[in-house]
């Protein structure tokens, strides 16, 4: 019998991977700043406490840095834990333990001690949170050998990727976005795991190859599908892991389609969609038929005013009108505005959405 | 003075009130962080420093930003996101700067303006001015690493600089004392070397006092001083509203915390007297009139613009 798909947003998707994982292996601890709240770091972590107990999931201490090493110290004793920061800012608090420690501790002892632990940080948008709450940092982790990096957008993924990194033996930073937390997706009860090291095609296309990483991926899905109906068919990438890059499907598209479009939801200098366009110069330079083009966001920190942010963040149209350039024009601007516009402020992600998060 | 620090209690309790009132037309779109209920400590702080003298916040830092003079028409289009907002709108309410008025500077990464308020303090040491560094932060932020280095460095180089902390019981949704041992926040930094002091939170004569103290002591050239204050926060830690039904705060403690409310406190000392009392009175008016022009103010301003962001990134 075919599984009845169930629907449930990102957030319950997370939480159930939180919940399997502490099932299937009683080595996994759950740890952050507000874990057992009435908030739940956004529902992610809520009733995991009521159902694992105090011995297992903790609240912490505003202490960023030793927190990450505690949790490195006990990796490395045999434990398995999953810290969460409800800002992927809070983590650079941690840097220290992060790169010095987590990425090299297995290194630097030549392959003796493993550091099975993951790190969730979660990007911020919308809503005014300003310079120091919505940075998207995932080039800063994907430049450290020894950690692994992902994005997932699906909440397919999403769960798949967390038991995959809880599973794994490495420090994994699993980076989620605030604004795919509340989209739902057909998530399977059952656990199961989606590799941290594969780009997925959820568009198949000809004219051109678009890269698309965590949020980005929702909006390039969505220009794609208008330029379609005029006539540009784009092949869509879910980049789904940072560091490794799976440089092969995108390569291999990149052959198919001879053009490479990469949309992140990082700054463009240092960023990893730079890192994507030198993977496919360096080994398929000649199937490219035109410059490759990086959608990033401007080289300015985010700002908080919604007067200031409105251009700030590329959306469908903006990407849909970029590629439509790049590819020699030729489409109907306004019958792409009439399908792109978005209905709802460009600062929340959904109707219903309120402040102040 | 007592009717000064009252004026400038309410004054912020109305502000903040007004924010909350105003909120749900969604078109202050960035997070706010109230003090209601934790008036005293920045209105009594404050009032002990001179206007030469630097305070720093952090993510709940209207109050602060008030009470050290602050512009308040400049605040308020801050978290409107406007042109005329002390940041231009770059910031919004947890960024949050008057120069003028001797406010350093705010921002919501916690801890992270307390190594800024000792290094202001060793400049002004460097530079042989007259000055003292206030800062305020909570008793979360307490458990920074970073507050344990700077208090260390301004404790070693006898800086002017009082930390503040404001033990309002809570980091978010989370009790102090699934946070903490059970162990006075104070008797932390007096092992660190710090005159430490504390002060009723809610009283904000005994903050001045404790204050004005420490203050003379820093002038005279005295360790840092570490001044605990419990007070309390009446609303979410983050937004307009009340949060009591999420079920985090013990059953009555909100109550009992209003029912020591830290401006209804001095306005029942206050009107005691005829005098008292009409001043109490009218400066419910004026104060009104005030915030009324500030948003007309405020609101009036233009919409900043993206291309001026560029401008900022580099000196
Ligand atoms: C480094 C860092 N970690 C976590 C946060 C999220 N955060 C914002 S305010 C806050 C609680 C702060 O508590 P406290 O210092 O007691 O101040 P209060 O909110 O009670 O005034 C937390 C955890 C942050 N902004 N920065
Ligand atoms: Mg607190």
């Amino acid at each position: 019998m075919p599984e009845i798909k169930r629907r449930i947003t990102q957030a319950e998707a997370i939480r159930e991977a939180l919940a399997q994982a502490m099932e299937e292996d009683e080595r996994v601890i759950v740890i952050g700043e507000g874990v057992p709240d009435p908030k739940g770091i956004f529902g992610t972590t809520t009733g995991l406490q009521q159902r694992f107990g105090k011995s297992r999931v903790f609240d912490s201490p505003l202490s960023e840095n030793g927190i990450t090493g505690i949790c490195v110290g006990a990796a490395i004793s045999g434990m398995r834990p999953v810290m969460v920061h409800q800002r992927i800012d809070f983590a650079l608090l941690a840097m220290d333990q992060i790169v010095n420690n987590a990425a090299k501790w297995h290194y630097m002892f030549a392959g003796q001690v493993k550091v099975p632990m993951v790190i969730r940080v979660i990007v911020g948008r919308g809503w005014g949170p300003g310079p120091q709450h919505a940075q998207s940092l995932q080039a800063l982790f994907a430049h450290i050998p020894g950690l692994k990096v992902v994005m997932p957008t699906s909440g397919y993924d999403a769960k798949g990727m967390l038991l995959a990194a809880i599973r794994d033996d490495n420090p994994v930073i699993f980076i989620e976005h605030r604004w795919l937390q509340g989209i739902a997706d057909h998530v399977p009860e059952a656990p199961y795991a989606v590799p941290l090291d594969q780009a997925l095609i959820c568009r198949p296309g000809k004219q051109a190859s678009l890269v698309a990483f965590s949020y980005m991926t929702v909006e390039a899905r969505l220009a794609a599908e208008a330029l379609a109906d005029q006539g540009i068919d784009l092949e869509v990438i879910d980049a789904r892991s940072v560091r490794p890059l799976d440089m092969r499907t995108i390569v291999e598209s990149v052959r198919r389609t001879g053009t490479l479009i990469v949309a992140d939801t990082a700054w463009k200098t240092g960023g990893i969609a730079g890192e994507v366009i030198a993977g496919v110069a360096e080994t398929a330079f000649s199937a490219l038929k035109r410059p490759p083009l990086r959608i990033c966001l401007p080289d300015i920190p985010v700002p908080t005013s919604p007067h200031l942010t409105r251009d700030y963040y590329p959306d469908a149209l903006y990407l849909a009108r970029a590629i439509a350039a790049h590819l020699g024009g030729g489409v109907d601007d306004a019958e792409l505005a009439r399908r792109l516009v978005r209905a709802t402020p460009h600062d929340v992600p959904q109707r219903e959405f309120r402040g102040p998060f | 003075m007592m009717f000064t620090l009252y004026r400038s209690m309410l004054r912020i309790r109305r502000v903040e009130e007004a924010i909350a009132e105003r909120y749900g037309a969604q078109e202050m779109r960035c997070p706010v962080h109230l003090s209601i209920g934790q008036e005293a400590v920045a209105v009594g702080v404050c009032a002990a420093l001179e206007p030469r003298d630097g305070v720093f916040g952090g993510h709940r830092a209207h109050a602060h930003y008030l009470a050290k003079g602050g512009d308040l028409t400049a605040m308020l289009a801050e978290i409107y996101g406007l042109e005329n907002g002390c940041c231009r709108g770059v910031g919004g309410s947890m960024h949050i700067i008057d120069l003028a008025a001797g406010f350093l500077g705010a921002v919501p990464i916690v801890g992270a303006t307390v190594p800024l308020a000792v290094g202001a303090a060793w400049a002004a040491r460097l530079r042989n001015e007259d000055k003292v560094i206030a800062v305020f932060f909570g008793d979360g932020t307490f458990e920074e690493g970073v507050v344990h280095e700077s208090i260390n460095f301004a404790v070693l180089h006898k800086l002017p600089v009082l930390f503040v902390c404001e033990n309002n019981l809570y980091a978010c949704y989370t009790r102090l004392s699934d946070r903490q041992p059970d162990r006075p926040i104070h008797g932390i930094a007096a092992a660190h070397g710090c005159r430490a002091v504390t002060a009723e939170g809610n009283d904000v004569e005994a903050v001045y006092a404790a204050t004005r103290a420490a203050v003379a002591s820093l002038r005279a050239g005295g360790a840092p001083v570490f001044l605990e204050c419990p007070t309390y926060r009446w609303r979410e830690h983050c937004g307009p509203n009340l949060d009591d039904h999420l079920g985090y705060r013990p059953g009555g403690e909100l109550a009992e915390w209003e029912s020591a409310c830290p401006v209804s406190r001095l306005a029942s000392v206050l009107s005691s007297s005829p005098e008292g009392a009409g001043l109490v009175a009218a400066a419910e008016a004026e104060i009104a009139a005030e915030i009324a022009s500030a948003f007309t103010a405020a609101l009036a301003g233009p919409e900043p613009q993206p291309a001026d962001l560029s401008g900022y990134l580099y000196a």
